[in-house]
């Protein structure tokens, strides 16, 4: 076993997946001989050849498109957009043709493909590439949108995703991309796609977060210990579909749930999570559901952002105040 | 100043608008078994498109997008095809969809409003009919893409109408196809009019075909109301495409002679003189004259031809209006693969509200 980093990891994820099934395919926009500009893919135009790996002219939208019909004559597609502010211009093909190809056609051609992308602040990038759309994508029926927050989930989470039968979003959280290192066996075992994560069990609250907010939830779990507060912390990693039992199991548990998102507040996923723990564990919960998020305004630029960013001070201000009903 | 580089759009046809022989025909044209094989596709989808029509004036068929004009296009380039080729088209192209297998019964159940129309029994690897505009050109490249990785020798007809040119995907689409020498051919039903646009309002660009040479690739216009034109043009793109030639655009000058679709009225932005005048370019009534001219088709032979497509698009409408609709649940049964656990209590919902077999109107 091998310590990697989380961009480590995709790349070992991505090597597995062409190395086992030869119609898996790379592809993007300078993901080739530069190995992609968080060098996600380095490596492996050498190693699979430029037939499998394939530079893009910059164009998202034909990307997205491309993988649809590669997708829907027999290859698994693993296309790389290149930063979360690029997405939008896939929305078309993700929503009109990629997430519903196999329902138009009655499962007569399918969609297997993997549209991946950095995403989320905290790196100093550039205007455009500190975005989290995820709960657009999650919004989408017949997509599925998945976030890893370790770099072994990275590696698991991407595998499954490739082999899955239909058209994945995979957004990785580019601020862990090289924050830490953890043991990764390459054995090309891929996880479940609609299993939440328990990251470290707890009686009195739980939060929940997916991405590099972990990061932040767990050191505010360490913090919290430090109180005497005792915090479940939950990653979601597969938003959709929604492994909502695990976390209403827990909160029903614990009886206080925050939720913690780098994206806009409103209309946000923890919105969808504050609502199924309304729906099925109202009378179990102790505390309102509270929801620390980035706030209704545009992603500052990079002097701005951690302002922007949920913090752990934010995160423990949050739990106090739940904490506060007996 | 030198010059960096310069460029032609050639423009070919075989018949006149009036029916008689331009120039020397292709060598398949000279066959009456195949160019009868294109009229009676053409007549066929007219008389599918009149009965369409019809069905959908009378509240048994949803809204939907005749051909009407533009037969020779579709059938042209569907009669150029080879079993092993892709067809990704829009939404006008019933006759293309015809010739390569998709039934009359599915193209209405579709236009009917059930997916089940587009699963194709006979045509397993066709795409359905894309109603975004242009959004498709580029799956027509990732089909291509596949089949050169997977050593196909095939290629891909995408088809689209004039209004698509001014879509950045159809760009992106022939930009990669060029620069990825992708075995696709591109035909532009150029019938005029985008809805309310016409064609001088859409681009300033001369043709539509010097688009497919700004991207790199090869450009070309015909007749689109010339069959044999459009027939022999896709077939040799066609034949360069699979031999590793490169994608290539044929742009097809046909005219809508219907409305957009049925739930458009044309004559609020469009001249009735208008349309008269292009009646006389009717790709039918041209190839009609050259089969009497070269082969003595006869009225008999016509009224046997055109009672015949009538009785098969008939059994096509009985078939389809005969069709039960599928039960509620349909709708959950081919979201992914296999329903995700999260999805079944909502499944459940809607098998408790309707019992999974009431059907709503």
């Amino acid at each position: 076993m091998a310590e990697l980093t989380l961009v480590e990891a995709v790349n070992r994820a991505l090597a597995r997946a062409m190395q086992d099934d030869p119609a898996v395919i790379v592809f993007g926009e300078d993901v080739g001989r530069d190995g992609g500009v968080f060098r996600a893919t380095e490596g492996l135009v050498e190693r699979f050849g430029a037939e499998r790996v394939l530079d893009t002219p910059v164009a998202e939208a034909a990307i997205a498109g491309i993988a649809i019909g590669m997708a829907a004559h027999g290859l698994r597609p693993v296309a790389e957009i290149q930063f979360d502010g690029f997405m939008y211009s896939t929305l078309d093909q993700m929503v009109n043709h990629a997430s519903r190809l196999r329902n138009r056609t009655r499962g007569r051609l399918s969609c297997p493909m993997v549209l991946r992308a950095p995403f989320g602040g905290g790196i100093h990038a550039p205007e455009h590439h500190s975005e989290s759309p995820e709960a657009m994508f999650a919004h989408i029926p017949g997509l599925r949108v998945v976030i890893p927050s370790s770099p072994a989930r990275a590696y698991g989470l991407l595998l499954a995703a490739i082999r899955d039968p239909d058209p994945v979003v995979f957004l990785e959280p580019k601020r862990s991309y090289r924050a830490l290192r953890e043991e990764v066996a390459d054995d090309g075992v891929a996880l479940a796609l609609d299993t939440c994560f328990t990251l470290r069990e707890g009686s009195d609250l739980t939060l929940v977060s997916w991405g590099a907010m972990l990061g932040e939830a767990l050191a505010a779990a360490d913090a919290l210990a430090a109180q005497g507060v005792s915090a479940e912390v939950i990653d979601v990693a597969t938003l959709k579909p929604l492994d909502a039992d695990t976390i209403t199991a827990s909160v029903a548990r614990t009886g206080r749930a925050v939720i913690v998102h780098e994206a806009p507040l409103s209309g946000g996923f923890g919105a969808e999570i504050a609502a199924r723990l309304a729906e099925r564990c109202l009378f179990e919960l102790r505390a309102p559901v509270l929801r620390v998020a980035g706030y209704d305004t545009v992603m500052p630029l990079a002097k701005l952002e951690q302002h922007y960013m949920p913090s752990r001070e934010r995160i423990l201000e949050a739990v106090h105040e739940v904490m506060r009903y007996p | 100043m030198s010059i960096s580089a310069r460029f032609e759009v050639a423009f070919s046809r075989f018949l006149a608008p009036e029916g008689n022989v331009e120039q020397e025909l292709p060598a398949f044209a000279r066959e009456r078994d195949a160019v009868l094989r294109l009229y009676r596709a053409m007549v066929l989808t007219r008389s599918f498109d009149t009965r369409a029509v019809a069905l959908q004036r009378t509240g048994r068929l949803g809204t939907y997008a005749s051909s009407l004009g533009q037969e020779a296009v579709a059938v042209g380039a569907g009669d150029a095809m080879q079993a092993g080729d892709v067809l990704v088209p829009s939404f006008r192209e019933h006759g293309a969809q015809w010739l390569r297998g998709v039934t009359l019964r599915e193209i209405l159940q579709f236009w009917g409003g059930d997916e089940r129309g587009s699963c194709f029994a006979a045509q397993a690897r066709d795409f359905p009919v894309s109603i975004t505009v242009g959004a498709h050109a580029t799956h027509a490249v990732g089909v291509a893409h596949a089949m050169r990785y997977r050593r196909e020798a095939n290629a891909v007809v995408c088809v689209f109408g004039d209004g698509a040119t001014s879509k950045g995907d159809v760009y992106e689409a022939m930009n990669i196809a060029g620069a990825w020498r992708s075995p696709v051919v591109f035909v532009v039903n150029n019938n005029q009019w985008a809805i309310s646009m016409p064609r001088a309002a859409q681009s300033a660009a001369a043709t539509l075909a010097q688009k497919a040479i700004a991207a790199g690739i090869g450009g070309e216009q015909v007749d689109g109301n010339d069959v044999i034109a459009v027939r022999h043009a896709v077939a040799a793109a066609l034949q360069r495409a699979r031999a590793g030639g490169g994608a290539h655009l044929i742009e097809c000058l046909s005219y809508r002679l219907c409305d957009h679709t049925t739930a458009d009225d044309a004559s609020r932005y469009r001249d009735d003189a208008e349309v008269s005048a292009h009646w006389k370019e009717d790709p039918i009534a041209r190839l009609r004259t050259h089969l009497g001219a070269a082969w003595n088709w006869s009225r008999e032979e016509e009224e046997a031809l055109q009672h015949e497509c009538n009785r098969v698009v008939e059994e096509a409408a009985a078939a389809w209006l005969a069709t039960a609709p599928q039960p509620p649940r349909a709708m959950f049964d081919h979201l992914h693969a296999r329903l995700p656990v999260a999805l079944e209590p909502q499944l459940a919902t809607l098998q408790c509200h309707d019992g999974g077999t009431r059907a709503h109107g």
